[in-house]
């Protein structure tokens, strides 16, 4: 098994860079490869599931007694999330030779696309936090490069590069964090090494543990899009659709959440009490509310999704957070919901791929309209997506969404009616969202000329439309997310259940009412819904605070460092010294080379004549 | 057999003076380096130790020998760094005609100095063989520069001198305080240095060394000389040569290590200078050689940062992580700066302007160019997979290495958290650089240029294999540094501050010995 699993890990990168090195000036190859290698990995990933748990390891960096591992855990946890990884990544694979067919460079995409499936599945399979760090940052690597796809475009390279800064700052805390742990653990990486120490922390470290927690949650942050470095995301929309279903929405946006459990499934629940958890789980609340407002007022399809994507994300950090309280089975509430919400999300992402792809590149609802008639199949698969997101029973987001609510009512009440109110607003956007982009008559002439979209990119739809149905029951998901007992067969309504259904139904029909058969956005001048729709003006307020701190600092810095430093301090130094020099730069034939060479052969006289006469 | 790597520069420059084709010789007696080099450091792997070295015995009295061998893995590593970036630079950029002669002879001295410090296991020909690679980068500055060339090469002059004299001026105190029977390095580790004198020993060779190194506030020389030196020049000192004040500081460190623990709080902060101060001037920089050479300054705090952890430990026992994480760095670095100059000077070969603003959409027209610089500078920026990312990771684990839980963290905790914010500075100007050159739309500038030729490709392809070769099994060097059990001989004679008799000349410097109390 074990060399089926490095198989898995190296397969992309093997891929890549034939790719990059071999056949870069053959796109159709490149994509055929890069497609060959995505089905290799999800075959390969649907074997190991099936088959018993196992590790392996070789020592990557040594330094004396001390060494850094790169390793493969390959337990329930990485198993299964590495079905939906090759998953995800197979479909939208296949997806992409359609939507890319005409791209100028799409090679280097492919080539892109390979080298996130590795990066991707070395977070999923590392077996220590060193590891881990290291692809994460190789996914915020490609993240970058598939972001910055059409990098003539001035937004999409800015996108880029914002959604790498933006991580890297997440990334300073989680190094700090990790460094930390690593001291509080007895200097081990290894998750498998993690459980005894943890258990046997003293009570007095409870306050460094807890900042080490949150300097890792940190990452996640980052990575997973949470507030206060959510402003990467919806930019990042500027890459290929597929990419936005694929890393922007399934899989690398997940990587936080994932990265957290796997920390409370190595080192036990117990490190998350306290503020740490609590942190956590309202870090995850405030973001869930906040894109979810921020979602009914965007136009562009993408972003609406793109913010909605930031909402689940939020549910699920809380999820993880409430750990802290809850322990193990809230955090697997989360990985639950991560699980669901990677196919129907990635549905969602593709369809709107689709819908844009029929639209010729049209991305604004407001110009499409009547596309139910034009491309039914996709609008079908997109309904589908559209009610898992809203969590309608019995599709698989409403068993998932349930238990991260029915965790929230038992541990943290206040952030359950958080919950509830978003469980409002995602069926008001999604239906938004349908009703204006799909119902009613065409609005411009992409939308009247557009066509249903080739088979290779609508069986990806479809089988993730059915995905999106019936991932949530236990046939399918108890092979896949870590075993529980809250799979879809034991379920009784309860109160959660009765304000989930009564949301849905206010947000639902709200939305239908609101904006059926509408032409334009009847909230639009709302002061309150502004608000929204212009982020809360919190990427201004960034441009600000980043102008203040980064240039401003910056620019006094350099002309303090060319006037003080250079100037008065050292370069005073050096004009005395120069003063004396020009009196030996007279005596001497005044040139620059004669007095090199005499100042070197001076300083090898003084060394011998120094030591000599000791 | 190490004397070869000096010597074949030293042949081709007596060629080129007796009228040899000074390219052809240059790249000859590098591309000759790199081979012997490589050799020669598979041979040390293979345990092969004795037959490596030379020693002459140059002066008797006080003994003064030109003994060239591997002192230690750390040797063989910059010896490879040497030889591989002179490699590098002796096939990039263009010369006139007329400079080609001054061009060469300079890039082959510095290649030579360069390794004979490197090499030299005696401590006076480890000083000469760098004053000697020192007058050539003068020369060509004044002479080749851009510029204010003049001025420019006067001020590094001074710089350099009043490091150099400063430096000089250390070891002086150091050999006389040892009191140590010759100058060999192996003769010096064996001596304990009095504790009154460790202070002030340490202050100099801080000083000394660290101005080589364009320690804060020692390094307003840096960036202008980069940007002004010839592309190859450039790349020999700020990605080997300057590395020789780090090598001797971790060289002679053990000798001095309670004075330079008494001085952790100012190195700490100097070396904040570099990384924070340095990398703010850096974000403010406007052509891409001022920024390169800005970042070259800004990265050496990282390596720093591992001295400080080691200086914290006091021994490489006690901290057996922050030597090699140094090493790597500066390897890594090396590699990576050199590759980033090349390809500079690349660029403004291409467009015919390094001003930021100017460029634009670079990568349509040169996607093989933005490749290898796209390589280049997430290897600065720290990405894995590439060797600076192995360095910068041991260094940051270094620094934590002795932090307690139960206490607050210390000055080098606080250090390598503050260090850490560095990562994010690097990324800001480096994917600044990448966005306003390679990106965006074609520009007047870059309208019109090409990709690179394969010839110019050759030596930006071999960094890039290094630096991923590296990065992806940094062991490769790491093997190298294994520590033999003469150096945890020598930390207990230190701890116990009892001097052993000195060992019987003749038996190699790097062979095991045994302590005479186990």
């Amino acid at each position: 098994m074990e060399y089926l699993a490095w198989l898995l890990l190296l397969l992309p990168l093997l891929c890549a860079a034939a790719i990059q090195f071999g056949v870069k000036d053959s796109p159709a190859a490149a994509a055929n490869l890069s497609v060959a290698s995505v089905v290799g990995t999800f075959l390969i990933a649907v074997l190991l599931v099936f088959n018993s748990d196992f590790s392996s390891s070789f020592t990557w960096a040594t330094a004396g007694t001390f060494t850094i591992q790169i390793g493969i855990l390959g337990d329930q946890l990485a198993k299964g999330m590495m079905v939906v990884v090759t998953g995800v990544g197979m479909l939208v694979h296949i997806f992409s030779l359609g939507y890319m067919k005409d791209d100028e460079a799409k090679a280097r995409y492919f080539g892109g696309l390979s080298i996130f499936m590795f990066s991707m599945t070395g977070i999923v399979l590392a077996d220590n936090f060193i590891m881990m760090f290291i692809f994460w940052e190789l996914v915020g690597f490609s993240s970058y490069l598939l972001i910055g796809h059409w990098f003539e475009k001035k937004s999409a390279a800015e996108a880029a590069k914002k959604a790498f800064l933006v991580n890297r700052i997440g990334d300073f805390g989680f190094m700090i964090g990790i460094l930390m742990l690593w001291g509080i653990l007895g200097q081990t990486f290894l998750f498998a090494e993690m459980e005894a120490p943890a258990k046997a922390l003293p009570e007095s470290q409870a306050t460094i543990v807890g900042i080490a927690v949150l300097l890792i949650f940190c990452g996640a942050v980052g990575k997973s899009a949470q507030f206060p470095l959510h402003v990467w995301l919806p930019d990042a929309m500027e890459g290929p659709t597929p990419v936005s279903a694929l890393i922007h929405a399934a899989t690398m946006v997940a990587a936080g959440v994932y990265m957290l459990f796997r920390l409370q499934v190595a080192a036990g629940t117990s490190i998350f009490e306290g503020f740490a958890g609590t942190t956590i789980a309202w870090i995850g609340g405030i973001t869930t509310l906040l894109a979810a407002l921020m979602a009914t007022q965007q136009d562009d399809i993408k972003r609406v999704l793109a913010y909605s994507t930031l909402s689940q994300l939020g549910y699920m950090v809380m999820a993880v957070g409430l750990a802290g309280e809850a322990g193990i089975e809230a955090g697997q509430a989360g990985m639950f919901h991560l699980y669901t919400h990677a196919w129907f999300k990635a549905l969602l992402f593709l369809g709107s791929g689709a819908v844009i792809y029929a639209c010729h590149h049209e991305q604004n609802m407001w110009k499409m309209g009547g596309l139910f008639r034009r491309m039914p199949k996709t609008t079908m698969t997109f309904a589908v997506g559209t009610l898992a997101l809203m969590a309608a029973p019995p599709l698989s987001g409403f068993w998932s969404k349930e238990l991260i609510l029915a965790q929230a009512l038992e541990h943290n009440p206040p952030l359950f009616w958080i919950g509830a109110g978003v469980a409002v607003l995602t069926p008001f956007y999604m239906m938004r969202l349908f009703v204006v982009a799909f119902l009613g008559k065409p609005r411009d002439h992409g939308a009247e000329k557009a066509k249903e979209v080739p088979p290779v990119m609508l069986v990806p739809l479809i089988i993730l439309g059915v995905l999106a149905v019936v991932s949530a029951f236990s046939l399918i998901a108890s092979s896949i997310v870590p075993d529980n007992d809250f799979h879809a067969h034991g379920f009784h309504p309860n109160m959660v259940f009765w304000i989930s259904l009564g949301a849905l139904l206010l947000g639902a029909g709200g939305g239908f009412l609101l904006y059926h058969g509408r032409s334009s956005d009847p909230l639009e001048n709302n002061p309150l819904f502004k608000l929204f729709r212009n982020k809360f003006y919190l990427d201004e307020l960034y441009l600000k605070l980043v102008g203040l701190f980064q240039d401003t600092v910056a620019m006094a810095v350099h002309f303090l460092d060319e006037f003080l430093i250079n100037g008065m301090i050292v370069g005073g130094l050096a004009r005395s010294t120069a003063g004396l020099g020009n009196i030996f730069r007279r005596l001497q034939s005044g040139n620059l080379q004669g007095y090199a060479i005499l100042f070197g052969a001076g300083i090898l006289l003084v060394i011998y004549l120094t030591v000599f006469a000791r | 057999m190490t004397l070869a790597l000096i010597l074949l520069p030293l042949f081709a420059v007596i060629a080129i003076l007796m009228g040899a084709n000074p390219r052809a010789a240059a790249r000859n007696a590098t591309g000759m380096m790199l081979f012997a080099g490589l050799g020669l450091a598979a041979l040390w792997a293979l345990g092969t130790r004795t037959f490596l070295g030379v020693d002459f015995l140059v002066l008797s009295k006080p003994e003064i020998h030109l003994a060239l061998n591997f002192f230690d893995g750390m040797s063989v590593i910059m010896m490879l760094l040497s030889v591989i970036v002179a490699y590098a630079a002796a096939r990039t950029g263009d010369c006139e005609d007329r400079h080609a002669k001054l061009w060469n002879i300079s890039l082959l001295l510095i290649a030579a100095g360069a390794v004979g410090a490197f090499l030299s296991t005696d401590l006076f020909f480890f000083y000469a063989f760098h004053e000697l690679a020192l007058i050539p980068t003068f020369l060509t500055i004044g002479i080749l520069g851009r510029g204010d060339r003049k001025e420019i090469a006067w001020k590094v002059t001074i710089y350099l001198a009043f490091g150099s004299i400063i430096l000089l001026a250390g070891l002086l105190w150091l050999i006389a305080a040892s009191g140590t029977p010759d100058l060999s390095f192996e003769s010096l580790l064996k001596c304990t240095v009095p504790v009154a004198a460790q202070r002030g020993i340490a202050l100099f060779l801080l000083i000394g060394f660290g101005t080589l190194v364009s320690l804060f506030p020692f390094h307003s020389w840096a960036a202008p000389a980069y940007a002004s030196a010839p592309a190859p020049i450039s790349m020999l000192h700020a990605g080997v040569l300057k590395k020789f004040g780090l090598y001797g500081l971790l060289r002679l460190h053990p000798l001095v290590p309670i004075g330079m623990a008494s001085w952790l709080e100012l190195i700490i902060v100097l070396l904040l200078g570099n990384i924070l101060w340095v990398g703010f001037v850096t974000i403010n920089q406007k052509r891409l050689d001022s920024m390169l050479g800005n970042s070259s300054v800004m990265h050496m705090g990282y390596i720093f940062l591992a001295i400080a952890a080691l200086i914290a430990a006091q021994s490489e026992s006690a901290n057996p992580i922050a030597k090699p994480a140094a090493i790597l760095l500066m390897f890594g670095h090396g590699v990576t700066i050199a590759m980033l100059f090349g390809l500079a000077d690349r660029i403004e070969r291409l467009t015919g302007t390094l001003e930021l603003r100017d460029l634009g959409g670079l990568a349509k027209q040169a996607p093989k160019l933005a490749f290898l610089f796209g390589l280049a500078a997430m290897a600065s920026i720290g990405l894995p997979g590439l060797a600076n990312f192995a360095g910068e990771v041991m260094v940051f684990i270094a620094g934590f290495k002795g932090w307690e839980p139960d206490t607050p963290p210390g000055w080098v905790q606080i250090a390598t958290i503050l260090s850490l914010w560095g990562l994010v500075i690097s990324a800001v100007y480096m994917l600044r650089a990448f966005r306003h050159i390679f990106q965006g739309p074609t520009v007047e500038f870059t309208r019109n240029a090409s990709d690179l030729s394969a010839r110019d490709r050759s030596p930006a392809v071999l960094l890039a294999a290094v630096l991923l070769i590296v990065g992806l099994f940094p062991n490769i060097l790491l093997q190298f540094l294994e520590q033999p059990e003469a150096v945890v001989a020598r930390e207990q004679a230190h701890i116990t501050q009892h001097p052993r008799p000195p060992q019987p000349a003749g038996s190699a410097p790097v062979q095991p010995h045994p302590s005479p109390s186990q």
